[in-house]
Parts: structure tokens; sequence; C-alpha cells
């Protein structure tokens, strides 16, 4: 199919570009990878696209305080394969590999896969495991989402309208980590997938943190099971009660591609690996 | 009506559309490099993969007026001075072509993994790859080609 005829602007200021994000039914126009689709399969039918593409202001990444900061245009492909990103927050490296493939990568922007809120994605649960905060911007000035506080259904977010995503603040985290996969094709939006963060002190879990994929509306922190394993010894017990708890946080979509039930198995699958993965790089 | 300015292959060129027109469409249909092969307009299939500034992308998941000014390589663009570049040669040593329709994606995805990885083993091959849809199913052939061309 074709997509339906809509105005463009190719913003040449991030005032410009917020300005037109006013109208009602406009949309930025970030990499593409799902708005274009989205186009041309008419499930999307704007009446204004507002092209952020060369808005250089919102590409950037950078060290900062502890921090990695990112601007939302940075094409994934580009945090993928940074070093400063490897070394300070290797989750956020290895979860960018799972996302679509390198040809998707080069165009697609963390902005983009944000704002577009795909409960299977693996951003968003990413950003939720390690707390980020969101930078948000509109006419009226700048305001912070925490993550976990962006995401409130399939493809709805905290952006209203003339509110463009602009930075995304993520703490280092150099702990043990792991991702865990589960989809139909390697590198397609996750059936399921589990993002687990842990560090330790001796055998005892100091932190743990956990986020799912494909298992909910959004992404679902399984803060139960969080609470289950801190401050005490992670043994294989201890990791099968938390990906237990973990799997009954979830409230999965059952669809032509696995059923509900499936899904919540394999988040407790997922999430026993991902938690005993993590504890090795503790 | 958009004016649309593009360096194709080495050449530059210049036509309007709308902006609703996909690069793909652009490119195909506007400027006649019809190795860009449309299969299922949303980025699953790989069939309309070409260099852009570089690094692969989906012609179908771009509009032609985000990408104004950019440069691009198609198939058309492989060979030169009439000689087919190494990969294409070992597609066809390889009978990695079956019904050519997946081929200028496969080529432009494997061009960028040789790019970035001169001996891929044949995970990594398939890795990279498996992104680019062969409704032949003629994937060893084309993992043969890839292998080989990397020698
Ligand atoms: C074949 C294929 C496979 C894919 N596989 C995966 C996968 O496995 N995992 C995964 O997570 N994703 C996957 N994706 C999606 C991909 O990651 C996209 O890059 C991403 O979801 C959208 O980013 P974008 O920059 O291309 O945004 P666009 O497509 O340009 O925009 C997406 C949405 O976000 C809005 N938007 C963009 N930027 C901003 C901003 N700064 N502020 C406010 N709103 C904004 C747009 O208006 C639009 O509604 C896949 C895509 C394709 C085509």
């Amino acid at each position: 199919m074709k997509a339906a005829p809509f105005e463009y602007l190719r913003a040449t200021s991030l005032d410009e570009a917020i300005e037109a994000l006013g109208t009602p039914d406009a949309r930025a126009l970030a990499g593409g990878q799902s708005l274009v689709p989205l186009l041309n399969l008419r499930q999307a039918r704007p009446s204004l696209v507002v092209d952020i593409n060369r808005l250089d202001e919102l590409s950037f990444l950078r060290k900062e305080n502890g921090r990695l900061e990112i601007g939302a245009l940075t094409r994934h492909r580009a945090v993928e394969t940074s070093a400063v990103v490897r070394s300070e927050i290797p989750l956020l490296a290895e979860a960018l590999g799972h996302v679509g493939h390198v040809a998707i990568r080069n165009r697609g922007t963390i902005g983009g896969s944000l704002a577009h809120a795909d409960p299977a994605a693996e951003l968003p649960a990413v950003m939720v495991a390690l707390d980020a905060d969101f930078t948000v911007r509109s006419a009226s000035g700048e305001r912070t989402v925490a993550a976990r506080d962006f995401f409130l259904g399939p493809h709805r977010t905290a952006l209203g309208r003339g509110e463009l995503l602009t930075r995304i603040s993520v703490p280092s985290h150099r702990g043990g980590w792991a991702v865990e996969e589960l989809s139909r094709r390697s590198r397609d939006l996750a059936l399921v997938a589990v993002f687990a963060t842990v560090t330790m002190t001796g055998e005892v879990c100091e932190s743990a943190r956990i986020a799912v994929a494909g298992a909910g509306p959004t992404p679902i922190r399984a803060t139960a099971a969080e609470a289950s394993l801190t401050g005490g010894p992670m043994t294989g017990d201890a990791i099968a009660l938390a990906a237990e708890l973990a799997a009954a946080a979830t409230d999965p979509p059952g669809d032509l591609h696995a059923p509900a039930d499936y899904r919540r198995e394999m988040a407790a699958v997922l999430t026993r690996r991902a938690l005993a993965r993590a504890k090795e790089g503790a | 009506m958009i004016t649309v300015t593009l360096t194709v292959n080495g050449r530059t060129y210049r036509a309007d559309c709308e902006p609703r027109r996909t690069l793909a469409d652009f490119l195909r249909h506007d400027l006649g490099f019809t190795g860009v092969h449309v299969g299922c307009e949303h980025g699953v299939c790989g069939s309309c993969t070409i260099t852009l500034d570089g690094a692969s992308a989906r012609a179908c998941c771009l509009l032609a007026v985000q990408v104004d000014g950019s440069e691009i390589v198609t198939v058309e663009g492989l060979a030169s001075d009439g000689e087919l570049h190494p990969l294409q040669e070992s597609f066809r040593k390889h009978h990695g072509l079956q019904c050519g329709f997946c081929t200028p994606g496969m080529l432009a995805t494997a061009t960028e993994l040789l790019k970035e990885n001169p001996d891929p083993t044949d995970a990594e091959i398939r890795q990279a790859i498996s992104g680019n849809l062969c409704r032949c199913t003629g994937y060893q052939f084309i993992v043969d080609a890839v292998r080989d061309a990397a020698r």
C-alpha cells in the first residue's frame, strides 16, 4: 500500500518543530523505521509530518556525572557501537543488538523507539530497568519524566500534543547484567524479553532490577521479584522464586504468535536465566 | 511537490515528488533504478535494502524527502568498469541468485557485513542476512557465496 497524502515540514530549529507539533494530528518523523511503515499501511494518517532529522542538536552521546546523556535523535547503531556505552552500560549496547537488523538500527533513533512505545520493543523495557529519565520539551519549557512513568499503554506515552522527547539520561551500570529474549525470528520484536541487572557484595544481592518486554501493555518492572532478592544470598531457590514473582507480575497478551500462558511461562524461564547470568557477571 | 536531490551511484539526480513518496518508489519509479525491489513495504523483507550515506537502509521505510542531499548506492552501482563486484561474482558462482528478487538487498547487506567484518563466521553471515527474506529459500548458497567472497 501507499501512504495517504500529508503536509510535510522539514524543521530547521527545535522551536519550529515544537510549534508545528502543536498542529492537530501532527507527527514527528525521526528515523521513520516505525512511522513510515505505519504510513505505508495507512495505520497512521497524520495531517502534518514534522521531519526532525536536520536537528543536529538532538543527536549526541556523552558521559556526564556518572550518567549517559543521549540525544533523542541519536541512531541506534551509534549508541550500540559506542565504546562509552559498552563500558558504562553494556546492557544497553547488548539490548540494542536485538533491535531489528543493522539496516533498521542504522536509521532508527533512541527517541523514536521510546516515543513509539511498542510493548514488545527492547528499549522501553531497558530504560525502565535502568531507571532512566527522559527530557520532554514543549513551547512552555522542559520537564523530566521518569521512564517508569512514561509508558502508559501500547503506543501510548506521557507525551502530549506539541511535546518532543529531546534527551534520555541513563545512570551508568557496571554490575552484572543480562538480556534474555525469545522472538520468532532473530532480531524481531520480542515475544518476551527480560532485562536484568544485579549488584552483589560477596554472595549477597545488593540490588536487582528486572524489566520484562512483550508481557503486558507497557514494559513491566518486576518490583516484587527484585525485593525478594535484595539483601539475601542469590541461591538457585532465590532465583527461582524471583522468576515466579516476575512472571506473576506480567499481564501478557495472547495472539496468533503466542498464547498468554506461554508468554507468562517464558517470562519465568527467561527471568531465571537472566538472573543466573547477571549474578555470574556481578 | 518537493524537489529532492540525490547522488545515486556517483551521479546527481533532481526530481519532484510528493512527501509521501518512499525512497524505494522514488529510486525505482522516478529515477529508474529498478534494482530497488519493493516487497513488503514495511521493512520486514529487506528486498529494498540500499546503501545510504555509507550504511545499509531499507528504502521502503524512508521518505525520499527525508534523505534529500544523501548519497546512495543501489545494486546498479556495485559493478564497475564492466567488472562485477566480487560479491556479485560469488553469488553467480555459488547459485546464490535463485529468482533474483531478494538479491539486490542481500548484496547491500553482505557488502556492509564484509566491510565491518572481513572474515565472518557462517553464524555471523546467517545473522546478518536473517533480515532479508529469500522466498526461494536459497540461504545455503547465499551463505556459501558470502563466505567465498570474503576470502
Ligand atoms: C523490520 C523492522 C524490525 C524492527 N524490529 C524491532 C525490534 O526488534 N525491536 C524494536 O524495539 N524495534 C524494532 N523496530 C522499530 C525500530 O526500532 C524503530 O527504529 C523505532 O521503533 C522507531 O524509531 P524511529 O527513529 O525510526 O522513529 P519514527 O519511526 O520516525 O517515529 C516513531 C514514532 O515516534 C514519534 N517520535 C519520533 N521521535 C520523537 C521524538 N523525539 N519526540 C516525540 N515523538 C517522536 C513519531 O512521531 C512516531 O509516532 C523494527 C522496525 C522494522 C521496520
